[in-house]
């Protein structure tokens, strides 16, 4: 049934945008986990700018995000230019442009909720790990990471669905090539667009009972945590 | 072999200005009131406050000068925290192995089973944290500290985060490390009564320096101090049990001043006792009363003597050398004629044995 509703442009779509967000949530835990983790034990004065920089996109309408990476990631701009001094393509209309532009759109989905987790731990377990011997590495991995677990979900889910509900982020550097950067988000602007209101009740209907379903998860997952960390 | 300890720290208001030598073995209580500074003290010998201007030195160990900063991890100490502070992702076992497997081969001095026994943890070892009570988290903490194999055992205040039931179930387990571990203990706290059964050394506190220190016994007995002052001032006597009377069913503790009668205690004969004697209940005559219902009467030298208030004072007796405390009125110390060197009898009206 879904097959005869959907096209093959709908189907890569789909698929792109699942890789998109799974990238993209990969390194946003890798590049946000030390970002939290500084923004949750730093005592400097000015850690407010990181924090405000990193809050950013909540506010910021995505096509001015958007609109600035069009231009870095662009053959005359910084990322796009190193890019071809390296031998590269200019990143925009790619799909690594993409990847790019969504890491700095989840950002602080990311960040957000990995720093409450890990200031929600304070100081004290990571004082006994270290009159235990741990080391900071090692008490970071055996006493941190554990400790935060829900912090780690919610921030998983949370960039997940972010980048795949992204759209005008997408729609700046991304170009809505058909197979190379279009996504769900896009194909359903598409098929309205092009009044083909079946493909995008399919598609929407798609989206929706899988952020619902990721969310869901997220909760009964968090609240099974804190009642067993309670009792 | 000792412990040397010099710190220099400021906090907003607070200035810890610390330079200390401790023996390095048996129990230290580290005494004052709260605020005073004993927990920074604590903190900066386990390097959980970095002091810019330090030194410490555990017997020929040094872990802080001018140069040198070990970080606590290098550092091999065991640090029992006023609430235990447990793993909650762990389970009791791997709470206690977590130090436990972190420690090189060589340097392992307690086994793993020794501080799962010495707390008698054995039939909570699969629980959850969460499953635990007070009492059984803080012997939990003691038992993962001490699976570390420490060369010293830092206690900030175990017990005061405990109900007195629980603080009754913990102290036995804490007199057991005291006589089966030969580890030195720097034990923080502001209850006396804690203090009188564990330590052997007291550091006094005042406002982040060092009042004074000494063994517990002189520490208690020195009229100079707040300890020999007020309600609680008592004093502290190692005595053995010397003789059970069962017609009487009293036992008999000796001491070099004398022999105390208590009532019946079972313990085996030469066992070694802690007797805490409460200033308040001791009197002082010039002749020996033989029709009183006092059995504890012996010689005694005035020592030092204190006016406390307006109406009391406080005299320090020698009993053959060993020191305790009497409270009288002013009006019975004149009325006796008491002055230094002067031969009197004391009347010891109720003694607490501590152990």
């Amino acid at each position: 049934m879904v097959h005869l509703m959907l096209n093959e442009h709908d189907l890569s779509a789909l698929f792109i945008t699942l890789k998109l967000a799974s990238l993209s949530t990969l390194l946003l835990l890798i590049i946000g986990t030390p970002i939290a983790w500084w923004l949750a034990r730093s005592q400097w004065r000015f850690k407010f700018l990181a924090e405000a920089i990193i809050a950013l996109p909540l506010v910021l309408p995505p096509t001015v995000l958007g609109f600035y990476l069009l231009i870095a990631l662009g053959p005359n701009g910084p990322v796009g230019g190193l890019s071809q001094w390296l031998g590269g393509q200019p990143l925009a209309f790619t799909f690594t442009g993409l990847v790019i532009g969504s890491v700095f759109y989840s950002m602080p989905f990311v960040v957000q909720p990995l720093q409450s987790a890990f200031s929600a731990i304070g100081k004290r377990p990571l004082e006994v790990a270290a009159t235990l011997r741990a080391g900071p590495v090692d008490r970071f991995f055996t006493v941190a990471v554990p400790l935060a677990q829900s912090g780690f979900l919610t921030a998983a889910v949370l960039g997940f669905a972010h980048t795949i509900g992204e759209f005008g982020v997408v729609l700046m550097i991304g170009g809505n090539i058909p197979d190379e950067t279009q996504v769900l988000s896009i194909a359903i602007y598409d098929h309205v667009e092009s009044m083909e209101y079946a493909q995008a009740h399919w598609l929407s209907a798609g989206l929706l009972l899988l952020s619902f379903i990721m969310l869901l998860g997220v909760y009964s997952l968090n609240r099974r945590f804190s009642a067993l960390v309670r009792n | 072999m000792s412990i040397k300890a010099r710190f220099n720290l400021q906090h907003d208001n607070f200035v810890l200005d610390i330079d200390t030598e401790m023996p390095s073995q048996g129990v230290t209580a580290i005494f004052g009131d709260s605020g005073c500074g004993k927990t920074t003290l604590l903190r900066s010998i386990a390097g959980l406050e970095r002091c810019q201007q330090g030194f410490l030195q555990i017997n020929d160990t040094i872990w802080q000068d001018n140069t040198l900063f070990v970080p606590t991890e290098k550092r091999s100490i065991g640090y029992v925290f006023q609430e235990a502070s447990l793993f909650d992702h762990l389970n009791v076992l791997q709470n206690i192995q977590y130090g436990c497997s972190r420690v090189p081969d060589r340097e392992r001095s307690i086994k793993l089973e020794q501080a799962i026994e010495l707390l008698a943890l054995t039939p909570l070892l699969k629980r959850n944290t969460a499953q635990l009570s007070g009492g059984e988290r803080q012997r939990v903490a003691i038992a993962r500290a001490l699976a570390s194999s420490p060369k010293i055992l830092l206690m900030d205040e175990p017990l005061s985060a405990l109900d007195l039931k629980r603080k009754h179930e913990i102290m036995p387990f804490l007199e057991s490390l005291h006589d089966k571990l030969n580890i030195p203990i720097l034990y923080v706290s502001h209850a006396p009564g804690e203090i009188a059964r564990l330590a052997d050394h007291l550091l006094l506190m005042e406002e982040g320096k060092i009042r004074a220190s000494g063994s517990l016994d002189t520490m208690l007995t020195r009229l100079d101090l707040s300890l020999a002052h007020g309600d609680r001032a008592a004093a502290l006597i190692h005595a053995n049990v010397a003789e059970h009377d069962k017609t009487f069913n009293v036992t008999y503790l000796d001491f070099p001043g004398g022999r105390f009668t208590v009532a019946h205690k079972d313990l085996p004969i030469n066992h070694p006792v802690r007797l805490r004697v409460i200033a308040r209940d001791v009197s002082i005559t010039l002749e020996h009363q033989s029709n009183t219902s006092i059995l504890n009467i012996f010689p005694a030298v005035v020592d030092t003597m204190t006016p406390e208030g307006n109406a009391q004072v406080v005299v320090r007796l020698l009993l053959n050398n060993i020191p305790i405390l009497s409270r009288i009125t002013q009006k019975s110390a004149s009325l006796l004629t008491l002055e230094t060197g002067k031969k009197v009898f004391a009347q010891v009206k109720t003694v607490a044995l501590l152990s």
